[in-house]
């Protein structure tokens, strides 16, 4: 049974249809991304799904609870980390948390101590004394994930987790968010950041104008949306001619002086072919290989050029 | 878990939290604690100072009354001065909140939107409330031993009522204000629409005070208290995540707004016949309530206007029947009735009365447009009461002067009347979920049906029986030719 269960979300504000028909399924241990560009809807799928905006049709499932009808039982199993931080500047870390906690309905020694193992496991420790307003972009962010993990909430909806760390840290972050699907947690991770989407997610959601237009894992993703391998052959000389000892069949995407570009179903029986005829022809080859798809390439397939546009990052 | 809100503990414990976190926080910001104080400590003693002084003063040329008229009207200064930083704490609360973006962390958490309301209405009362009460004792204290002067028990509760009350508008106002706005900068802009009646709300109670008629500052608190119950339950409609979160940014948007009013005033109909049938089955529906309340209000005019007419005696030969014969049509149609003028004028005298009387519903949430109706049914209830003391057939003069067009005028007016209301209440009765802006413009819409579709054809009818059926009749029923 998945911990998420979205059927149909939409969510309309006055005309605008900010998320439209999503559905989404997430199981215990699995991390989604939904991955899309600024203004897309993730955030604002996120913000139902954490039972804070009422969908304007279809309904879900956290947790076993439903958002519109059990709405607190929702947000005492979701763990939210939301876009800005949000921390109080005049607080220190411990009275946060310990705010937090008790509004989740902890006593204060169960506070405590998640309050201490969360803030060591984040190196916040050490920073404890000091106010929030002195902590730097990444401090604050995480700070605001150990908020989020004070109820050790069955189910975690991160809305740009990494967005304003430094790598040093984002890679910590990333770290700590894939140990806790070990935790048999269900985690979606909004972000428009294509390695993080890809480094984490055991599926990707590509939300665009509040659509899902792709859902599936990273390697399926890119099989179904780029098609055929292409593979890429460099020669010592340039092409004039060699063309004409390629197979037929094949279908060429690209070409330049020395090198082409082919995609083919095949590529066992057709790269020998190729590399016996021109050896034939006394051509020489520098090197026949396959070309990496990344996931930018999938994203740029499925949202187009527009979507990069639209704000898509890679700031891995 | 504090997220079981469905008991009263519950509730108050998961606002308590919030308070709790808030009151602690703004004990660390001097610029709430610097001014808090200064007017609990210093002012008070100031205040002490300059009333031993007046008193001193006026006591030698013989006007003791005048001090002591000022000491109590101190009291209430005294008070009222701290209290009014509670509308910068609550503007700061949940405006601020809003902008610093820390709200959404916790709308994220288990409290319902009515427990991180009262926690933020208490945050922002509890520090500026006990600075006022702390003001208040210093200043009695000082007086005590200065003057020997002790306010009566009455007093002191009036002042402690008072001081409260004001308290409570001003948050509750400060949270409707707040809800309109994403920036404390829109919220202090808009907070005048809260100190300017504030202000004159002091200035007509220093006026009763050194008038001395202690009695109707009950009547005022009582007043306050109803207004701050309307507030907060417009503040608790408006105080919503959906509410909240849907709002980005403060932008006129004059396009959307017509479309909203448009298509609302449309109501889906695709041609006139179909409009006509959702007036009816629909509009006419919702405000079935209001209807018969302004019915009932309508009714309790004529009656006490009919009851008046006891107290305010006119001498009886002021009206006579035989004023009512022929020449008298000839008189009516000297001042334009019996003409189409006259009846476009009757019509533009009535249709001003209720766009003013709709102006004025607008900002007393309907109180004012209701009393306004009441007036002309009040003025006939008189003149039946006048006619009945005077032995004459009130029903007979009715019958012929009023009922031709009444019949048409009276449910014009009570249709006006509950539409007016329906749209006054607009802001305390939202649907869940609607924004205010949202809420009001689709009840201003449904407003404007009910006055196009069958409001103004009821006074068009009514203006041309009165200016050319029922002069006939009167002299008709009234001379008997």
């Amino acid at each position: 049974m998945s911990s998420i269960e979205a059927n149909s979300l939409s969510k309309k504000f006055g005309t605008f249809t900010a998320v439209d028909d999503v559905s989404i399924h997430v199981k215990p241990g699995e991390i989604l991304a939904l991955l899309g560009p600024n203004g897309a809807g993730k955030t604002t799928t996120i913000r139902m799904l954490a039972s804070i905006l009422k969908p304007t049709r279809g309904s879900a499932k956290i947790a076993g609870y439903d958002i519109e009808l059990e709405q607190e039982a929702v947000r005492s199993a979701v763990g939210l980390l939301t876009e800005q931080h949000g921390l109080y500047q005049r607080m220190r870390a411990g009275e946060y948390l310990e705010f937090f906690g008790s509004i989740y309905g902890l006593d204060p020694s169960t506070i405590r101590q998640r309050t201490h193992t969360l803030l060591g496991e984040y190196q916040l420790l050490e920073s404890a004394g000091l106010r929030l307003g002195q902590y730097s972009k990444g401090m604050r962010q995480k700070l605001a994930l150990v908020r989020a993990l004070l109820h050790e909430p069955q189910v975690l909806l991160l809305d740009e987790p990494t967005s304003a760390m430094d790598p040093e840290s984002a890679h910590h972050v990333r770290s700590s968010i894939d140990e806790l699907r070990s935790a048999a947690r269900a985690i979606i991770v909004c972000t428009h950041n294509l390695f993080e989407a890809e480094a984490l997610a055991d599926r990707i959601a590509i939300i665009r104008r509040g659509k899902i237009i792709a859902n599936d894992t990273p390697v399926g993703l890119k099989r179904k949306m780029v098609g055929n391998p292409v593979m890429e052959l460099q020669l010592a000389r340039p092409l004039d001619g060699a063309l004409e000892h390629l197979p037929e069949g094949i279908v060429i995407i690209a070409s330049g002086d020395n090198w082409v570009r082919y995609s083919t179903s095949q590529a066992e029986t057709v790269n020998p072919r190729i590399l016996n005829a021109l050896a034939k022809a006394e051509i020489p080859v520098v090197t026949l290989a396959r070309v990496e798809r990344s996931l930018e390439d999938v994203y740029l397939q499925v949202v187009g050029d527009d979507g990069l546009r639209e704000g898509m990052g890679d700031d891995r | 878990m504090t997220a079981d809100a469905s008991t009263p503990i519950t509730l108050i414990r998961g606002a308590w939290i919030v308070a709790r976190r808030e009151i602690r926080d703004q004990f660390r910001d001097w610029r709430i604690l610097a001014p808090i104080l200064l007017l609990t400590l210093f002012f008070p003693l100031l205040m002490n100072f300059t009333a031993t002084q007046a008193v001193d003063f006026v006591g030698r040329y013989g006007a003791p009354i005048i001090g002591e008229r000022l000491i109590p009207f101190l009291l209430m200064v005294v008070g009222f001065f701290p209290i009014s930083i509670s509308l910068v704490i609550a503007l700061e609360s949940f405006a601020g909140e809003r902008e610093r973006q820390s709200l959404e962390p916790l709308l994220a958490t288990p409290l319902t939107d009515g427990q991180l309301y009262l926690g933020k209405m208490a945050a922002s009362l509890v520090p500026p409330l006990a600075a006022a009460y702390l003001g208040i004792i210093v200043y009695l204290i000082g007086l005590l031993v200065k003057v020997q002067w002790v306010p009566s028990p009455q007093l002191l509760i009036q002042i402690l009522s008072l001081t409260t009350i004001q308290a409570i508008l001003m948050v509750s106002g400060a949270v409707v204000i707040s809800s309109l706005t994403t920036s404390v900068r829109a919220a202090n802009l808009l907070a005048s629409f809260i100190i300017i009646p504030v202000a004159q709300l002091i200035i007509g109670e220093s006026m009763i005070m050194f008038w001395g008629r202690y009695h109707i500052l009950w009547w005022i608190v009582l007043a306050q208290v109803l207004i701050a119950i309307v507030l907060m339950r417009m503040g608790l409609r408006l105080f919503n995540r959906e509410e909240l979160l849907a709002r980005e940014i403060d932008v006129l948007d004059l396009r959307g707004t017509a479309r909203r009013f448009v298509s609302s005033f449309r109501s889906g109909a695709r041609n006139p016949m179909e409009w006509y049938r959702g007036l009816f089955s629909n509009s006419l529906k919702r405000i079935r309530f209001p209807i018969l309340i302004t019915s009932i209000i309508l009714l309790i005019g004529f009656l006490v206007g009919y009851r008046q007419a006891d107290v305010f005696r006119l001498p009886t030969e002021i009206f006579e029947v035989n004023a009512f014969d022929k020449d008298w049509l000839e008189v009516l149609r000297g001042f334009g009735m019996l003409t189409p003028s006259g009846a476009v004028r009757i019509l533009w005298t009535n249709i001003r009365a209720l766009l003013l009387a709709t102006i004025l519903g607008v900002f007393t949430f309907g109180v004012v447009a209701e009393i306004l109706l009441m007036a002309p049914l009040a003025i006939t209830g008189y003149f039946a009461g006048f006619l009945t003391q005077a032995g004459q057939g009130a029903a007979q003069y009715i019958t012929a002067l009023v009922l031709p067009h009444a019949i048409l005028e009276v449910p014009a007016a009570i249709l006006a009347g509950a539409a007016i209301l329906q749209l006054g209440m607009a802001a305390i009765s939202l649907p869940k979920g609607s924004s205010l802006g949202d809420g009001w413009i689709t009840s201003l819409a449904e407003w404007a049906r009910i006055s196009i579709g069958i409001i103004l054809p009821l006074l068009i009818a009514a203006a041309f029986l009165e200016a050319f059926i029922t002069p006939r009749i009167a002299v008709w029923l009234l001379s008997g030719s």
